[in-house]
């Protein structure tokens, strides 16, 4: 592409406006970078770690829907722990395999994501609230519940992983946890971005926007929105799969209330519609919640409240978006393009 | 069939006691649009108001409703001054966040100065044991609570159809902008309503402590039980709000009773059925 274009003629001709699109910066180099560092510092908690990846591909998934589409779910973690029930009767009947396991683990969730999205397409407002939050209840019920086949609130015992492709064996201080949680939550990243940024992810964005305006485009705004669950579901599945493999163990904990409503505190920190936020949120919420839980046991949940009460008053947009405000004004002060 | 009467009983006079709750949420969901989960946490003080005035200060029980009613309304309204009013024009979402986090800290605070674990409650010997009514044993707190909620109910509906103060009310929830172009003081109208629906929020918290038991993870415990109320019911209407406030709590009680292996199933799939075949809610106006 010349210097010469205007951004409407790259615009006119459209490929060379995703391929602009889809140019990856040295801040987005240097995350994974950093991320993938984080393993070389000294008494570095790996298990912790690994957490931050999952926690933060989870929170990616929720962004999908959330932050490109604006449909807010209040039972994600539904997705989540479909993905880890599928990964852990995968381990527990044989299927040791890993991540045949977690592909699997995601087309389950991405076919329930799909049907959830067919269901709720025609609702908005508080009523989809309401129904994303009531679906979620009713698996948690029904998993809570039914001792015979879930183990109840024990957990699933007895899940058997392989090594990675037959060489990196799970160890007891996460190393291989680390390195697996990573690379997974890499790859599905990178193919979360591409999406995001194909037509098909600014169709999305168009219909956060004004769907009404969508549909006179011709754009199928209710069929992406069941697309939208599916792919939303799929990585959120990954993400539970992730879970279950480098604990070897799933509770009914993994699609509990409590985890949506913190993979949603997660993303409106770090900031919803960027990609990143997810993974900056996921980062600030585990390393805080890791230190005030260390410093006062008993209180610590009132200091999370008082920082989510601070980013929604001050940060409302959450903190990377700040960040970045902040950064195009003191480039634009300098005069740089 | 007398146990299905007592069963049925007890499912209404729980059901009451979800709507004392979560009127004063349907309202101002109804009104300012503004969904404010911290409702939860009002109800849970509201219980420690009540406890605190009778263990410390030795207040009989009935003389600590009304103190509630006022503690929890007064707390209600400073914190809208405070915080609440700047998040009107804020989306669901928003609002949500802010007031889940409110929820987490009142749940720490609670914790802080009245420990972690169920509080002792003493109900004035009246209150205590059962009587015989039509031929059905009936615990006398349950009677309490009907006769309560039903007053509540009644003082409300005719409160907001035929006083002044309820047409302005009535007014705001249809349109704020007119309203506040007629000459009406939406501000402080919805600062009123706000300490009403506190007050209620914290009267029912006062009420349920003797039946669901007190501790800092009420909100939590009851917060879902708000929501598929007030949205159910449909926003701002109180006779839809009892309904759903009855049906709930008859559903739940008797879902536990016959049917213990199902536990809340029901009452969530009814929710979902419900939201998708009306999304305004079973007496909500098409939005």
């Amino acid at each position: 592409m010349s210097a010469f274009d205007s951004p409407e003629q790259r615009a006119a001709s459209g490929t060379g406006y995703f391929a602009s699109l889809s140019r990856w910066n040295i801040f987005e180099i240097l995350f994974w970078l950093a991320l993938a560092g984080l393993y070389f510092w000294p008494h570095a908690d790996l298990v912790l770690m690994s957490q931050i990846f999952i926690w933060g591909l989870f929170a990616m998934s929720l962004d999908v829907l959330l932050g490109y589409r604006g449909i807010p779910s209040l039972g994600h973690a539904a997705f989540f722990g479909i993905g880890a029930y599928v990964a852990g009767y995968c381990g527990k009947f044989g299927w040791t395999e890993p991540i045949s396991a977690l592909v699997l683990a995601m087309l389950v969730a991405a076919g329930v994501g799909w049907l959830t999205g067919k269901l709720v397409q025609r609702v908005a407002g508080v009523a989809l609230l309401m129904v994303t939050l009531g679906l979620n209840l009713i698996l948690y019920d029904l998993v809570h519940r039914s001792t015979e086949i879930t183990g109840g609130d024990d957990g699933l015992q007895g899940i058997v992983i392989d090594p990675v492709l037959g060489l990196f064996r799970f160890d007891i201080f996460g190393r291989t946890a680390f390195w697996y949680a990573l690379i997974v939550t890499f790859v599905l990243f990178v193919a979360t971005r591409a999406i995001i940024k194909s037509p098909f992810g600014l169709a999305l964005t168009g219909a956060r926007e004004n769907s009404r305006r969508m549909i006179m485009l011709g754009a199928p705004v209710e069929g992406d929105v069941s697309r939208a669950f599916a792919l939303a579901a799929a990585l959120a599945g990954a993400a539970g799969a992730l879970l279950t493999q480098t604990t070897q163990f799933v509770a009914p904990s993994s699609l509990s209330f409590q985890r949506s409503a913190d993979v949603l505190v997660i993303l409106i920190i770090g900031g919803a519609g960027r990609l990143y936020g997810g993974f900056i949120g996921a980062l600030i919420f585990l390393f805080l919640r890791d230190w005030l839980a260390a410093i006062s046991p008993v209180y610590w949940y009132f200091w999370i409240g008082l920082l989510l009460v601070l980013v929604v008053s001050f940060f409302r947009k959450g903190i990377l978006p700040t960040i970045e405000d902040f950064y195009t004004r003191w480039r634009g002060r300098r005069g740089a393009p | 069939m007398t146990a299905v009467l007592t069963v049925l009983f007890n499912g209404i006079a729980y059901g009451f006691l979800l709507f004392i709750m979560s009127v004063g949420l349907s309202v101002t969901l109804g009104m300012m649009n503004f969904v404010n989960l911290a409702q939860a946490s009002f109800s849970m003080f509201g219980g420690y108001v009540m406890i605190m005035a009778m263990q410390w200060f030795g207040i009989p029980f009935l003389l600590t409703l009304p103190l509630v009613f006022i503690a929890i309304g007064l707390l209600s309204v400073i914190m809208e001054r405070l915080v609440f009013r700047h998040f009107y024009n804020t989306d669901d979402l928003t609002q949500v966040l802010l007031t889940i986090g409110l929820v987490f800290m009142s749940i720490a605070t609670a914790t802080y100065f009245w420990g972690g674990t169920y509080q002792r409650i003493d109900m004035p010997p009246w209150l205590i044991g059962q009587r015989e009514i039509f031929g059905l044993t009936l615990e006398t707190y349950r009677i309490f609570l009907i006769a309560i909620g039903l007053a509540m109910a009644l003082a409300l509906i005719l409160g907001l159809e035929r006083t002044r103060f309820g047409a302005m009310v009535r007014a705001c929830v249809d349109n704020r902008r007119v309203a506040g172009a007629c000459g009406l003081n939406t501000g402080l109208i919805f600062a009123l309503t706000f300490a009403v629906g506190g007050g209620l929020a914290g009267l029912g918290g006062a009420l349920s402590a003797n039946l669901l038991g007190l501790d800092p993870n009420f909100p939590l415990r009851y917060l879902v039980y708000l929501l598929i109320i007030v949205s159910v019911g449909g926003m701002g209407t109180i006779s839809g709000t009892l309904i759903a406030g009855i049906a709930l709590g008859v559903a739940d009680v008797m879902g536990k009773y016959y049917f213990p292996q199902f536990g809340g199933f029901v009452i969530y799939v009814l929710t979902v059925l419900c939201m998708l075949w009306r999304p305004q809610g079973l007496m909500g106006r098409k939005a």
